[in-house]
């Protein structure tokens, strides 16, 4: 455990100081999982079997993680319900939109054969 | 009694606490409830806090004194998402073309439909630059948001919303248009709601959710890139 998660926030550090001194548009973490990502792949096996147990449990209790964030949504809620009726029918059309769009067209390529025999 | 309170209210530990808590909480009344879409866990924990910090009078910053050991792990765990991608990399490889065709078609339909949607129905400008980039991960939706002249904090809020309308509506429609794959279920999850779609996506399958966080993680770099080009 104590292995993986340092594995982790190394990867993570590594990916935060790329981004900095790059100045990439994108954040260290994802920068980070990309790295762990070519690691991995470039290994040619599976991932050790002792990275799994604490990659799992961090990723099964994703949502909680996002829960400090969404309770900052307090600090809008004079704007938020100014305007609230085309916000959030914006938010639920697009967001509905961009799901259909992205699930319709990734079908329709597999579905061609596009990449493949997929079961 | 409110001596207690005083003393409580200054250490990070009561937030902490309550805001595991009412995860815990609402995860048991997701369960309960079937997975009800509405019974989201990420949103009815949030409603409660937002409860609880407005019924107590906290102010924001105080309850992240306390939630910011939560909310750090969001780094960590996004790294970790690199694990049940490797062990898709096979499958991975072989559908390289058509999944970046799917997520430049999403990408370019997430900002496209906000952009016409908000204008049609008459956002202002500040707001409308604010939301343009809502449907990929906070962090880099505030750094582009700033770069298109919006306002990184109203962003926060609005892809925290997104991600949960995401995730509360995925299941439904999709099921509707008759995806059943698990891979193209949760691409299109991550795509649109990021970390919250990629938490729902997780809950469902966790192939769904493989595919989840590689979507999230494209779609946020490609945002990054493309829309600062487009915005001018």
């Amino acid at each position: 455990m104590l292995q993986a998660f340092t594995t982790l926030l190394g990867f993570q550090l590594l990916g935060e100081a790329l981004a900095r001194a790059l100045q990439l548009p994108v954040p260290g973490p994802v920068v980070g999982m990309l790295l762990l990502l070519l690691t991995l792949a470039l290994r040619r096996d599976a991932p050790p079997a002792w990275l799994e147990p604490t990659s799992s449990a961090l990723l099964q209790h994703l949502g909680l993680l996002f829960v400090p964030a969404g309770v900052g949504i307090i600090a809008h809620t004079s704007l938020l319900a100014r305007g609230w009726l085309p916000i959030l029918l914006t938010l639920v059309l697009s967001t509905a939109l961009t799901l259909a769009a992205t699930a319709l067209t990734l079908r329709l390529l597999l579905a061609i054969g596009l990449g493949g025999r997929d079961e | 009694m409110s001596e207690l309170w005083v003393y409580l209210a200054r250490t990070p530990l009561l937030w902490l606490a309550l805001t595991l808590a009412a995860y815990l909480l609402a995860v048991e009344l997701a369960r309960r409830s079937g997975n009800y879409p509405l019974c989201n866990p990420v949103l009815i924990a949030t409603l409660v806090l937002i409860g609880l910090l407005t019924l107590s009078g906290t102010s924001y910053a105080a309850y992240f004194a306390g939630a910011q050991f939560i909310h750090f792990l969001l780094g960590p765990a996004t790294v970790a998402l690199a694990v049940p991608l490797a062990q898709s990399l096979a499958r991975l490889r072989r559908l390289a073309l058509p999944l970046l065709l799917a997520l430049l078609v999403g990408s370019l339909v997430a900002i496209g439909s906000t952009g016409l949607l908000g204008q049609m129905l008459g956002l202002d400008a500040l707001t409308l630059r604010s939301m343009l980039p809502r449907s990929v991960t906070t962090p880099i939706a505030m750094g582009v948001a700033e770069q298109i002249g919006g306002e990184p904090s109203l962003t926060a809020a609005l892809v925290i919303l997104t991600g949960m309308i995401g995730a509360v509506i995925a299941n439904d429609l999709l099921r509707l248009l008759r995806i059943e794959a698990p891979a193209v279920r949760g691409f299109a999850m991550g795509l649109a709601a990021h970390g919250i779609g990629t938490a729902r996506a997780l809950q469902l399958h966790a192939e769904a959710g493989a595919f989840a966080g590689l979507a999230m993680s494209l779609n946020g770099v490609l945002t990054a890139i493309i829309l600062p080009l487009l915005v001018r």
